[in-house]
């Protein structure tokens, strides 16, 4: 449905340096919001975030962070919320529209590649301003592996393993000491929940982390408070 | 028709309306790419506009994911172009030959105008002589045949059936395709 746009101008205009002030504005808002991290190892991809709700009165299981667009590929970002509902309805429609037409599930560089195009129309429509969200867009397909950024500007990117929100440029570093190409998953993941543990402020739980990962059976999972809880325990130890 | 890792698709040349010829040398088989072949019975008009609808919408596949788009998944975009047209249908009956995946496994499916799919595993058949030609091939298929048998018998389908119908004839193309490549023959058929 489209909304109605009483404006015929854009909000989002170069300022005379050649900036677009309200893009960088935009990633503001991403640079605090919750960090999420992906590592994409060489036979699968993990994304994870922090889940820190403001209060314990909070059910903390209708709250999931990490979503789905298809079977085969995962999401998380860091920034606004509900910008983040919209783009996963917009991106799960064009992932069905792509397999109504090729009944094929969509490759991840493409819906990558389409999710920053709606988010570019949105710095270039008239009356109305950009997301406030980066997504991390995790997948398997005939490419293999793979973990794309994509920003409140439209820009997208493949990357091996990264960080965003806050603390994710402490993350990247980290990260950068402990990435390895042949990693394989498992490794991955204990790497993953260990970045986020340096960062994280306060105490670490299954509760208040969310971890999505694909193998290569090309299915996305999202793992149970059980499993998480394992490989905490297991990094403890 | 489909043989051991490889697939021949065959058709005749004229193009009439109803019973004037208007031409021998209509080419209704298109590649597609080196693993899929594509043919088109029906409202010649049709042929030639889907035809370059497909080439259109395959350059921008092949231009966005950077790869060849497979046979299974190409027919099931030639369906979902038929259905979109569902209340003012294509008039074509098409066929799509190639062969699938790393194995080269030899992969068929007809439609009907309004992208009904079938996936038969042997041979399919379209067109004026389509009760004719189903006979025959009935008649001549046998399983796992290479490509110098599979074109015997695919030719000799075609000009058998051919022969028993008015509207088909003046010529005819055979395309074998097999992971090496594509082989083409054209036949003489009776010219009435």
């Amino acid at each position: 449905m489209k909304k109605m746009s009483f404006f015929n101008f854009s909000l989002t205009t170069f300022s005379p340096n050649g900036k677009l002030l309200q893009i960088e504005h935009a990633l503001k808002a991403v640079e605090s919001g919750a960090t999420s991290l992906g590592i994409k190892a060489s036979n699968g991809v993990v994304i994870v975030t922090v889940k820190k709700l403001p209060t314990t009165l909070i059910d903390e299981n209708s709250v999931k962070k990490i979503q789905k667009l298809n079977d085969g590929i995962g999401v998380i970002y860091s920034g606004l919320g509900p910008d983040y509902r919209v783009l996963i309805s917009k991106a799960r429609k064009k992932s069905q529209q792509y397999f109504k037409q090729y009944n094929e599930i969509i490759p991840v560089n493409i819906i990558s590649r389409k999710v920053a195009g709606i988010m570019q129309e949105f710095t270039q429509s008239g009356g109305v301003r950009p997301f406030g969200v980066s997504l991390l867009v995790a997948g398997y397909d005939h490419n293999g592996p793979q973990l794309f950024q994509v920003d409140p500007s439209g820009s997208f990117w493949a990357w091996k393993a990264t960080a965003i929100g806050k603390n994710s440029s402490n993350s990247k570093k980290f990260l950068e000491k402990r990435y390895k190409p042949d990693m394989e998953i498992e490794d991955a993941i204990n790497t993953a929940i260990l970045t986020l543990k340096e960062g994280f402020e306060g105490e670490m739980d299954e509760f208040n982390i969310e971890v999505g990962v694909i193998k290569n059976d090309k299915k996305f999972r999202i793992l149970e408070p059980e499993e998480v809880k394992d490989y905490i325990s297991e990094l403890n130890l | 028709m489909a043989g051991k890792n490889c697939v021949a698709i065959a058709g005749d040349t004229r193009f009439g309306v109803r019973n004037q010829t208007v031409a021998l040398d209509s080419n209704r088989i298109f590649k597609i790419n080196n693993r899929t072949l594509f043919g088109m019975t029906g409202l010649n008009t049709d042929i030639l506009t889907l035809r370059e609808s497909f080439k259109f919408q395959m350059n921008l596949y092949n231009l966005e994911e950077e790869r060849e788009i497979s046979p299974k998944t190409f027919a099931h975009n030639v369906a979902q172009t038929l259905y979109s047209k569902r209340f003012g249908p294509y008039f074509i009956t098409p066929i799509i030959a190639g062969l699938e995946g790393e194995d080269y496994t030899p992969f068929l499916c007809a439609t009907d105008l309004i992208g009904a799919m079938e996936f038969p595993k042997s041979f399919v058949v379209a067109g004026t002589g389509e009760e004719s030609l189903m006979g025959v091939c009935e008649t001549f298929y046998k399983e796992n045949m290479e490509p110098e048998e599979l074109f015997e018998v695919v030719s000799q389908c075609l000009l058998a059936a051919v022969d028993r119908d008015a509207l088909s004839g003046w010529g005819s193309v055979v395309h074998v395709l097999t992971k090496d490549g594509i082989t083409t023959k054209r036949l003489r058929t009776r010219k009435d």
